[in-house]
């Protein structure tokens, strides 16, 4: 239990970790996201990991069907959801079952005794009560149904109804344990339930109730992790709390206005990417047009359509999704025509695991397509840093006219934390040129900067051409089959994309530097647990860097150098090795590999582990 | 034939049309004769060639943009409706002309043939229809009617064939005709009449392949048999062929159509139907029949088309940084520091 000490070291813990479980139907994500949200504003850093079934409604007590909601919070930097739970809610025996494992020995559990029935038993797969065999945890059995019940009966509010405010007796209890107010859910509740009095009353009530439940049964609170007043020691300014979804929907629409042009987002509904078409649907005012197309080849050919006529393309998907999209990503290339197209990578392949995280779209990303069909894959880490990364690609796409992949995944997308607001009148904005001069316009010239040719949408005057997807003449854009020709158009395009190297900053470290020991290289939404493990290793003394990558291809420029210059370097990554396995291609290097493929994010202390194991080889 | 057709345009002329590549069709292909068709009926309109734009798929009618001098985009196999559903909705002011096969629109592109049929995109759908995969040399395609021998069915096909008429129809188009390559006049008007529509114009080409399906369509287009074969459907005419002496009248016990000879039984010429292009289940039975086959207008009635009304629903107010910056910043914050 190595890690636990740095979470309840001789001071006290300087963070907690709580996880609500129970019933898909439960309302485990309202309760999780309503406890970010007092936690964020009594100003703890924190980091959250919902994770939730595939299936809407899954028969009841099953526990396929148990659905949670993880976060960490404090008064100092969290970077991640947390390695091990201090606090398990678990409403019914399958929660209990599926959830325990990671509760740390001495952890707190919070059960709804009304749940704790022979028939929820059998249904979890227990043959007798799991509660004879609970040692070594601080219990709280409460029969929160029944207080539940109670709290609304003044209400006139029946006992079926009354279990759907279970959760919140439950969130007015766990807030009243950690210490936190219930200002905001309240007026959450008020605002929501605006138009149900009866509903919106009721909640209130149980909200309420669970609270008193605490002080008047006179549980003993959980450890202060953030002292009234206290903040966790983040950058000034002004906050909220983001999702990977958010960050990257904003970032979209702040391009478009930094760009001058509109975007187009066509999409096709899939986990865990429909929030994406969701939220942009509700962002047409800021330049963005949604279209929801009859398949994901078609939200792709509705986005390149968008791209030729002017505006910026982008589409969004999951892996399987995006596999079909890939063709028509050849044509994009072919034709050299902006394009953004988002992966939220989950756990495959094919259906595979819908709801679940993974990185293992990164092959997909750069090399999954027919032929020598390069393009631009970048990578966001945290919820927060979807925006930048966002606006990246809507850059790239734009100034080298080409595709560009950008990789979230379903923990980045589903995740929450503190966001500094950005000043959006500091960015530099990066107008879009389109049309060229007529006299002696030729639609594959190129800038002999970027080797982008011009985008000259339909309807611009007197520059009439045709491109399509047969291999173009090198300037004239006409069909060519000509042997010189094809050579010359390939190292083109591979240039023009390995030219873009030189228009990214040098890659730099988010700890230690060139002088360490040991690199631990990640991407994606690894940061995190990297940025962790990484924290309590030096702190340890151990020599070792972090370095984590935005641009996967091109690479930047001096990663080569960097990767030289350390005796051993860790790529840990949510797939079977993918980038591991394409930087020894690219650099032919011996580089580590840590992978892991279990629907879940890494722990911090996986990471730790493995670099403590590589020190003593 | 309308005789505004007649006049010369005074501005672009049909060669003006033509693009500067060489046409790479085969010799006597029937794709010539629809390019012809095509830039003449561009001409008569005096149509905009900077703002007009030709979108292919895959098959040898895909090669069509290459050959207009307009903007062209010669995409992938089977998905031209869904980037000219793109090319439109990001700019609605384009005058957009579809060009497909039976293969790419019927095979491949089936659903989003489908798609842009029920949303009724406002551009002009041109579906070659040769009954056979020419550019892969051969097979049989989607149209091909049941028991063609072909490289890939050396036994015969065992699917039945899809009507493209009858597809589109269920599909819910608007606007519904069917012309073949040879008929010059004809279809300069009927793709006149196609381009004024709003909404997706289907206009199913019946065109003979020259190598692989020579002769397919000779019944209908062949001068001897011609008369007997084509049944003009024209609004509020009676629809009679054969020089007048056969009409087609409704059978109203059996709910069918049935051919009959002027003259003959009693029946005389107004007993034919007389043709009323928007009534779909008319239009459904007219594109299903066999002998005659039915040319013209089949299908024609008004509807919002979908970029009109997309464009509609475009947010009206064009926000200022303060707006995006307050929507960024969300409701709920707190202070750091």
């Amino acid at each position: 239990m190595n890690e636990i000490s740095h979470l309840v070291g001789a001071a006290g813990p300087d963070s907690l970790v709580v996880r609500f479980a129970g019933d898909s139907g439960d309302g485990m994500q309202l309760t999780g996201s309503r406890f970010t949200q007092e936690a964020a504003l009594d100003g703890a850093d924190l980091a959250t990991f919902p994770d939730f079934p595939a299936e809407i409604r899954a028969p009841v007590g099953t526990t396929f069907g148990v659905s949670a909601f993880q976060i960490q919070f404090g008064g100092r930097r969290v970077r991640t959801p947390g390695d091990r739970l201090d606090v398990l809610v678990a409403l019914n025996p399958a929660a209990l079952k599926v959830n325990l494992e990671d509760l740390r020995p001495g952890g707190t559990l919070i059960i709804d005794t009304a749940a704790f029935v022979d028939r929820n038993f059998k249904k979890a797969g227990y043959d007798h009560d799991p509660r004879d065999d609970l040692d070594g945890y601080r219990r709280l059995d409460i029969d929160i149904t029944k207080l539940t019940q109670a709290a609304v009966k003044p209400l006139g509010v029946g006992n079926r109804d009354a279990n759907r405010a279970r959760n919140l007796w439950t969130l007015g209890l766990v807030l009243w344990l950690t210490g936190r107010s219930r200002g905001a859910t309240q007026d959450w509740i008020r605002e929501r339930f605006a138009a149900e009095p009866l509903v919106r009353d009721a909640n209130l009530a149980a909200l309420d109730a669970g609270h008193a439940y605490g002080e008047t049964a006179e549980l003993p609170r959980l450890p202060e992790v953030l002292a009234p007043g206290q903040t966790a020691p983040l950058p000034p300014g002004r906050y909220r709390t983001v999702t990977g979804v958010d960050a990257l929907c904003y970032g979209l629409v702040t391009a478009a206005r930094l760009s001058g042009i509109d975007l187009f987002y066509g999409s096709y509904p899939i986990t865990p990417a429909s929030s994406m078409l969701h939220m942009l649907a509700r962002l047409g005012a800021f330049g963005v047009r949604t279209f929801q197309a009859e398949d994901e080849i078609a939200a792709i050919c509705v986005a390149i359509g968008a791209s030729y006529a002017g505006q910026l393309g982008v589409t969004g998907s999951s892996g399987p999704g995006i596999a079909l999209k890939m063709e028509a990503l050849g044509l994009a290339i072919a034709t050299e025509l902006p394009l953004v197209v988002i992966d939220a990578q989950r756990g495959g392949p094919s259906t595979g695991l819908p709801t679940k995280t993974e990185q293992s779209d990164l092959f997909q990303a750069v090399l999954g397509r027919n032929a020598d069909a390069p393009l631009v894959v970048l990578a966001a880490s945290t919820p927060g840093d979807c925006f930048p990364v966002a606006i990246e690609a809507v850059r790239l796409a734009t100034r080298y006219m080409t595709p560009v992949m950008l990789l979230t995944d379903g923990f980045l997308a589903n995740a929450s934390e503190p966001w500094l607001i950005p000043d959006l009148a500091t960015l530099e904005p990066f107008p879009v040129r389109q049309g060229a001069a007529v006299d002696g316009f030729q639609p594959y010239a190129r800038d002999p900067a970027t080797l982008a040719r011009a985008w000259v949408p339909p309807g611009t005057p007197g520059l009439r051409h045709r491109i399509g997807g047969i291999e173009r003449s090198h300037r004239t854009g006409a069909i060519s089959y000509d042997p010189a020709n094809h050579q010359m158009m390939t190292d083109f395009r591979r240039a023009k994309i390995l030219g873009i190297a030189r228009d990214l900053p040098a890659q730099g470290f988010v700890a230690g530097g060139m002088d360490d020991r040991i690199l631990i290289l990640g991407w994606g939404s690894t940061f995190g647990a990297i940025e962790s493990a990484v924290d309590r290793l030096r702190a340890d003394g151990v020599s070792v860097a972090h370095a984590h990558l935005r641009h996967i291809w091109p690479l930047p420029a001096n990663l080569g150098d960097i990767l030289a210059s350390f005796e051993r370097v860790l790529v840990p990554e949510l797939n079977t090795g993918q980038l591991h396995l394409l930087l020894q291609g690219v650099y032919g290097c011996r580089l580590e590999s840590l992978t892991k493929v279990s629907g879940k994010p890494f722990t911090a202390a996986e990471i730790e582990t493995r670099v403590k194991t590589l020190l003593e080889a | 034939m309308a005789t505004v057709l007649e006049r010369e345009p005074k501005g672009l002329t049909p060669k003006d049309w033509a693009s500067d590549q060489e046409v790479r069709w085969c010799p006597g292909c029937g794709d010539y004769a629809i390019l012809k068709a095509v830039q003449k009926t561009l001409a008569d309109l005096q149509a905009d060639p900077d703002r007009t734009v030709f979108i292919s798929g895959i098959g040898c009618a895909a090669r069509f943009p290459y050959y207009v001098e307009s903007y062209g985009f010669h995409t992938i196999h089977g998905r031209a409706a869904a980037i000219a559903t793109g090319v439109k909705l990001a700019n609605p002011e384009l005058d957009i002309w579809v060009v497909s096969g039976d293969g790419d629109s019927l095979s491949i592109g089936g659903n989003h043939l489908l798609h842009l049929l029920r949303r009724n995109v406002d551009l002009v759908y041109l579906l070659f229809n040769n009954e056979v995969y020419g550019l892969t040399k051969g097979q049989a395609s989607p149209t091909s009617p049941r028991g063609t021998v072909s490289p890939s069915s050396p036994g015969g096909t065992l699917d039945a064939p899809v009507n493209a008429g009858a597809f589109a129809l269920g599909a819910g188009a608007r606007f519904v005709a069917r012309v073949a390559d040879v008929v010059q006049g004809p279809m300069v008007e009927v793709l006149t009449r196609a381009h004024g529509h709003r909404g997706t114009s289907f206009v199913e080409i019946l065109q003979n392949c020259i190598v692989y399906n020579d002769g397919a369509f000779d019944a209908v287009t062949d001068k001897a048999t011609a008369a007997e074969h084509q049944l003009w459907c024209r609004h509020g005419e009676p629809l009679l062929f054969a020089g007048g002496t056969k009409g087609v009248r409704l059978v109203p016990e059996r709910f069918a159509l049935e051919i009959f000879d002027v003259g003959a039984d009693g029946l005389g010429a107004e007993a034919a139907l007389v043709h009323d292009e928007t009534n779909p289940m008319l239009a459904q039975m007219l594109v299903r029949l066999d002998v005659p086959t039915a040319l013209g207008v089949i299908f024609a009635v008004e509807a919002p088309s979908y970029d009109a009304a997309f464009s509609a629903a475009a947010p009206t107010r064009k926000p200022g940084l303060a707006d995006l910056q307050r929507q960024v910043g969300g409701r709920t914050t707190w202070k750091i520091g």
